[in-house]
C-alpha cells in the first residue's frame, strides 16, 4: 500500500522514479548497401563506395536490398515481434549529408512490431518497433565548434549514405540508468548472435538516443520528456541519463517545468544542452514512398528466419544456469554467455564432468584471457576439468595447469605431470586427515569442542604430510565432516 | 503521316540496306537545320554521337548481323530522360552544367534496338506545364502554327516529330505529357501502363504517376517504338515483372465486336469545345461503323482527376525536387551558411511554376493537413480506379477527347489553374495507372489538329492500339 498523503511538493520530499526510452539505431552488416550495389563498408577512403543511386543523382531509383530484409527479420525474430507486411515512407529534411533531402524510412506500418526483450535478471522490456531505414552520409564540420551553426566548412563523406539500418525502439520500460545500459548490452549480444549486426559502438554501427523523464513515484501519468542524442558508449549513456535525470528532478523541484526538447550531450562537459525544442521541431512531412512497392515476405521466408536464428543470450543463459544451479543472471552465467564460451560447458556436461567447475574455471581463468579461447582444446579442456572434479588435481593446480594450457595447448596429464603435480586421489587425502587427528589428540578435543581457529593448525599438518598436493578446500570439508560424526 | 516517313519504311529500307542509317540520318539533321531555328524543339542536338551510331548501324547491316528493329530511325529524346555524357537539363537552370554518368534504360533500349538519338527536347521545367513555355531555355513553337504552343510538357518531343526532325520521339506523360501535345501537334501520343516502361533514368516529377511514352506519325510506328522501351528492369522496383503486351500484335484485327465506351464525363468536362467533344463521338461512330459495340459509359470519380492530382503531383515533386540543393551537382549560389545557400540556390534555379508546385506539395504534405489533402486525394485515386474497373467490366476500351481546345497562342495563357484544366481529360488514366493514347482526328474550324483518347484497362496496350489503329484508318474519310 502506497501512502500518498506523506507525499508533499517541495524540494526534496518527492520521490520521483525514472522514465526511459531507447531508440536503438543498428547498422546491419550486409555487404552491400539497402538500396544499390554499393559496398557496405566501414572506413574507407571517403566518397569511395558511392553510386548514382546513393548519390540520388537525378532519375535513379532504389531497389531494395534482399538480405537487409532478411537481416531486419532476424532482428524482429530474436526479439520476439510480429513480422508483418510492411511499406517504406519518405522522411523528408534537408540536410548536406542527405543525398536525395528525404530518407527512405519505415513510418506507420514497420516491418517488425509489439515485441519484447528480456534482461538478464528476469524483466521484460518491451519493444514498440524495429523498422528499417538508410543511413545518412557523415558530415564533418571545421570551425564552429564542430556543429554546423557557426562552421567555417563542412565536408561530406557519402560511404555511409544508404547503408541498411534497423532502428529498433523500445517502450518506455526502462526505470534507471543502469537499467538502460543492461538493455543496450543485452541489445547488443542479441543482434550479434542474430548475425544481423556487429554490435560496434566505437564504430557507429550502434547508435543510442535516449527519451528520459520522471514523475513522482507512483503517478500513472509520464512527465514531460527529453531526447537526449550523441551518447557513444555504455558509460556515457549512463552518465547523460543520470545527468539528465538531475537535471529534470532539480527543475521540477524547483517549482520549474520540463519542456519537451532534443537535447545534445556533450562527453567533454558531462551535460546535456538544447538542440531543438518542440516548436523547432521539423515537420517530415512523411508519405508513402512511391518508388518502391509494399514488401510482403511470404510466411515461409519469415518461417525460414525465425526457424534459423541461433539460440539467443537469455536462452543460452538459462540453459548454463540450470546446468550450473546459479542465478541466470549470477556474474558467472552471465560472463560465459557474454564470451560465447557456453559450448564449452555443454561439452563439460557431455563428458558428464560438473558444469558448476565447467562454469567457475571459464568465467575466471578462461575469461581473464579470452584472446587465447580460439586455441583451447575443447577435449582437454574438459580432460582438466574431469581431473579436478575426481580430486587429481587441487584447485590451485587445476589452475596453473589450465593458464598453461591457455597459453601453450597441451596435454592437462603431461601439464601436470611436468609440474610435479602428483595426483592424489581423495582416498590419500582421507587417510592424510585421519593421520592428522591421530597424531594430535589434544587440538582434535578442542577443535571438536567448538574451537575452529585450530582448523588452521589441521590444515598446516596436513599440507606438510602431502608436500602440498592436497587439495586444501576439500581437507578442510573432511575435517568438518569427521567432527560432525563425532 | 502529314507527308512524312514512317519510322518502321525507314527501319526496314536501312536493315534490307537500301538506305544507310548515316544517309537517313543526315536527311533529318538538313531538317533540322532548316527549321530549328524557329521551332526549338530541341536544348541539345548530338548531331556527332548521332552520326557515330547511324555508322555503327551500318556497319552491322554491312557485316549481315540484325541491326534491330528501329534500325537507323532517328529519334529525339526528352531532356528530363538521362543520356550518359550528354547534359540533362529538364529545362531547368538549377540543373546547369550536369551530366549524367548514365543512360535511362530506354535510351539504352533505344540504341540497342538500332534507334539513332538525334537530340534532347525541350520541356516545361521538370515536366510541369501544358505549353512548354515554362522552358528555362525558352518556348517551342509548334510546326503547325508557329505562333501557338506546342502543348506540353513534351512539346519539344511533339514539334520534333511534327516537323518532320525525327520520325519517333519519346516524351514522359505525368498528367497528360504526351497525349495533350500529340493532339495540338497532330501526332500519335501514348502513355503506357504504369510500370509497362522503366522509369530508371527519368528525372522525377511524380513518382507514382511519371511513365515514358512514344510519339509518332502513324499508330504503327507508337506500336514499334512501345514494344522497344517496354518490359521488365530491374532498376525500377515498381517495372511489372511480366511480360509486357505487345502493342504490334493486332493492329490490322480491326474492331468487330469489340465494346467500346464513351466516357461522358469526359466529353463533357469543363471547358470541352463543342466540336471537340462532337469530334469524340464521331470516332466512337467510326468504329461502330467498322463493327463495335459503342455506347456512352459513365465513370463519375474522373470528374474529380484533375483536384486529386493537384495534390498528389505536386506532393510527391516537393520530395523529388528537394535534392536541388546545391550541394552535390547542378546550380550552387554560395549563401553565408547552408541555410542561404539552399535559398538562394533553389531561388535562382527554379522557375515560378516549379516554386509553385513544391509549395503546393509542401503544403498537402504538412502535419495537420496530411489527411484532408493528400490523403484525401488518394481515396479519391482508389475511386477512380474503381469506376474505370466497373466500365472495364462492360467495355475492352474508352474513347475520351485528348484536350478541352485546341493549341492556343503562345503567352495567350497566364493564368495557372486554367493551364491545369488542359489536362483534366488525360489525369484520369495517369492516377488509374492504366494506358491510354491520342490519335490525331482531323482538324478543327480554326484549321488546328484535334486528337482523340483511346483508354484501355491495364496492361490493355493490344487492345488500344488495335483500336486506335482502326481508328487512325477512319481519320482519312473525315
Amino acid at each position: 500500500m502506497t501512502d500518498t498523503v506523506a507525499r508533499t511538493a517541495g524540494p526534496g520530499t518527492t520521490e520521483w522514479e525514472t522514465v526511459i526510452g531507447l531508440e536503438v539505431h543498428t547498422e546491419l552488416r550486409t555487404a552491400t548497401k539497402l538500396f544499390c550495389g554499393c559496398p557496405n563498408s566501414f572506413g574507407d577512403e571517403p566518397n569511395t563506395n558511392i553510386c548514382a543511386v546513393c548519390m540520388g543523382l537525378p532519375g535513379t531509383l532504389p531497389v531494395l536490398n534482399r538480405t537487409a530484409v532478411d537481416y531486419a527479420m532476424r532482428i524482429g525474430a530474436a526479439l520476439h515481434c510480429r513480422i508483418q507486411p510492411s511499406i517504406f515512407h519518405r522522411k523528408n529534411y534537408f540536410y548536406p549529408d542527405q543525398p536525395k533531402d528525404y530518407q527512405i524510412s519505415q513510418y506507420d506500418i514497420p516491418i517488425n512490431t509489439d515485441g519484447w526483450l528480456e534482461l538478464p535478471d528476469g524483466k521484460r522490456i518491451g519493444i514498440e518497433r524495429a523498422h528499417m531505414e538508410e543511413d545518412t552520409g557523415k558530415t564533418t564540420h571545421f570551425g564552429g565548434g564542430g556543429r554546423i551553426a557557426g562552421a567555417d566548412h563542412s565536408l561530406v563523406d557519402y560511404n555511409r549514405a544508404g547503408v541498411p539500418l534497423v532502428e529498433i525502439v523500445s517502450r518506455p520500460d526502462l526505470r534507471s540508468a543502469e537499467e538502460a545500459r543492461a538493455y543496450v548490452d543485452e541489445l547488443r549480444a542479441i543482434l550479434v548472435a542474430s548475425g544481423a549486426s556487429d554490435g560496434k559502438m566505437e564504430e557507429g554501427s550502434l547508435r543510442v538516443d535516449a527519451n528520459v523523464s520522471v514523475r513522482p513515484v507512483g503517478s500513472p501519468t509520464f512527465g514531460t520528456r527529453c531526447e537526449i542524442k550523441n551518447m557513444n558508449s555504455l558509460r556515457s549513456l549512463g552518465r547523460a541519463i543520470d545527468y539528465e535525470v538531475a537535471r529534470q528532478i532539480s527543475l521540477l523541484e524547483g517549482g520549474g517545468t520540463v519542456e519537451q526538447e532534443t537535447r545534445h550531450w556533450d562527453e567533454n562537459t558531462g551535460r546535456t544542452s538544447t538542440m531543438r525544442s518542440k516548436e523547432e521541431a521539423e515537420d517530415y512531412r512523411y508519405f508513402p514512398e512511391p518508388d518502391l512497392v509494399p514488401l510482403d515476405p511470404p510466411q515461409e521466408w519469415i518461417a525460414l528466419v525465425s526457424d534459423g536464428l541461433p539460440a539467443m543470450p537469455a536462452d543460452r543463459r538459462a540453459k548454463v544456469a540450470a546446468a550450473a544451479g546459479l542465478a541466470p543472471d549470477s556474474d558467472a552465467v552471465v560472463t560465459v554467455v557474454r564470451l560465447d564460451l557456453d559450448p564449452l560447458v555443454d561439452a563439460a556436461v557431455a563428458a558428464g564432468v560438473d558444469a558448476g567447475l565447467a562454469v567457475r574455471r571459464l568465467a575466471n581463468e578462461v575469461a581473464a584471457s579470452i584472446e587465447s579461447v580460439p586455441a583451447l582444446d575443447v577435449d582437454a579442456f574438459v580432460s582438466l576439468l574431469g581431473m579436478e572434479g575426481r580430486g587429481e588435481l587441487t584447485t590451485a593446480q587445476a589452475r596453473t595447469v589450465l593458464r598453461t594450457l591457455l597459453a601453450d595447448g597441451g596435454d592437462p596429464v603431461a601439464i601436470a605431470k611436468s609440474l610435479g603435480f602428483e595426483a592424489l586421489g581423495a582416498d590419500a587425502l582421507g587417510q592424510a586427515v585421519d593421520a592428522a587427528i591421530a597424531g594430535n589428540p589434544a587440538e582434535w578435543e578442542r577443535y571438536v569442542g567448538g574451537e575452529d581457529k585450530l582448523t588452521g593448525f589441521f590444515i598446516g599438518k596436513i599440507k606438510a604430510a602431502t608436500g602440498g598436493n592436497a587439495d586444501l578446500k576439500e581437507a578442510s570439508a573432511l575435517l568438518r565432516s569427521r567432527r560432525e560424526a563425532g | 503521316m502529314n507527308g512524312h516517313e514512317s519510322a518502321l519504311g525507314v527501319a526496314a529500307a536501312v536493315r534490307r540496306g537500301d538506305r544507310s542509317a548515316a544517309e537517313v540520318l543526315e536527311e533529318h539533321l538538313a531538317r533540322i537545320g532548316e527549321a530549328e531555328g524557329e521551332i526549338h524543339a530541341f536544348n541539345t542536338l548530338t548531331e556527332d554521337a548521332a552520326r557515330a551510331a547511324a555508322a555503327a548501324v551500318d556497319a552491322t547491316v554491312a557485316e549481315g548481323r540484325d541491326p534491330g528493329p528501329l534500325a537507323g530511325v532517328p529519334v529525339a529524346v526528352k531532356d528530363n530522360l538521362c543520356t550518359r555524357g550528354i547534359r540533362t537539363t529538364a529545362s531547368s537552370r538549377i540543373l546547369e552544367g550536369w551530366v549524367p554518368p548514365y543512360d535511362a534504360t530506354v535510351v539504352s533500349r533505344l540504341a540497342a534496338a538500332g534507334a539513332v538519338m538525334v537530340g534532347k527536347t525541350n520541356l516545361d521545367e521538370f515536366a510541369m506545364g501544358s505549353s512548354t513555355e515554362n522552358s528555362a531555355f525558352g518556348p517551342t513553337r509548334n510546326p503547325v502554327d508557329v505562333t501557338r504552343v506546342p502543348g506540353g510538357s513534351s512539346g519539344g518531343s511533339a514539334a520534333a516529330v511534327a516537323a518532320g526532325f525525327a520520325p519517333l520521339a519519346l516524351g514522359s506523360d505525368t498528367g497528360g505529357s504526351i497525349r495533350q501535345p500529340a493532339a495540338f501537334c497532330g501526332v500519335v501520343g501514348v502513355k503506357p501502363t504504369y510500370g509497362a516502361v522503366s522509369r530508371y533514368g527519368l528525372i522525377a516529377f511524380a513518382s507514382s504517376l511519371d511513365q515514358i511514352g512514344p510519339f509518332a506519325h502513324t499508330v504503327a510506328d507508337a506500336a514499334a517504338l512501345y514494344d522497344v522501351i517496354a518490359g521488365h528492369d530491374a532498376l525500377d522496383s515498381t517495372s511489372l515483372s511480366e511480360a509486357p503486351p505487345e502493342a504490334s500484335a493486332r493492329l490490322e484485327a480491326g474492331v468487330d465486336g469489340l465494346r467500346v465506351g464513351v466516357v461522358s464525363e469526359l466529353v463533357s468536362a469543363d471547358g470541352m469545345a463543342p466540336e471537340i467533344a462532337e469530334r469524340a463521338r464521331r470516332a466512337a461512330d467510326a468504329l461502330s461503323a467498322a463493327g463495335a459495340k459503342v455506347d456512352e459509359v459513365s465513370v463519375p470519380a474522373a470528374t474529380y482527376g484533375l483536384s486529386a492530382y493537384y495534390l498528389i503531383a505536386p506532393a510527391e515533386a516537393s520530395s523529388n525536387l528537394a535534392r536541388y540543393d546545391g550541394v552535390r551537382y547542378g546550380l550552387r549560389v554560395p549563401g553565408e551558411d547552408v541555410t542561404e545557400m539552399y535559398v538562394r540556390t533553389r531561388t535562382e534555379g527554379f522557375g515560378a511554376e516549379v516554386k509553385r508546385r513544391i509549395m503546393l506539395g509542401t503544403y498537402a504534405l504538412s502535419a495537420g493537413y496530411y489527411d484532408a489533402y493528400y490523403g484525401k486525394a488518394q481515396q479519391v485515386r482508389t475511386l477512380i480506379i474503381r469506376d474505370f474497373e466497373r466500365a472495364y467490366e462492360s467495355f475492352d476500351v474508352l474513347i475520351a477527347p485528348t484536350t478541352p481546345g485546341t493549341a492556343f497562342k503562345i503567352g495567350d495563357i497566364v493564368d495557372p489553374l486554367t493551364m491545369y484544366l488542359n489536362d483534366v481529360c488525360t489525369i484520369p488514366s495517369n492516377l488509374a495507372g492504366h494506358p491510354a493514347m491520342s490519335v490525331p482526328y482531323g482538324t478543327a474550324s480554326d484549321g488546328l489538329p484535334i486528337g482523340v483518347q483511346v483508354l484501355a484497362p491495364a496492361l490493355g496496350e493490344s487492345v488500344m492500339f488495335q483500336v486506335a489503329a482502326a481508328l487512325e484508318s477512319t481519320a482519312g474519310s473525315l
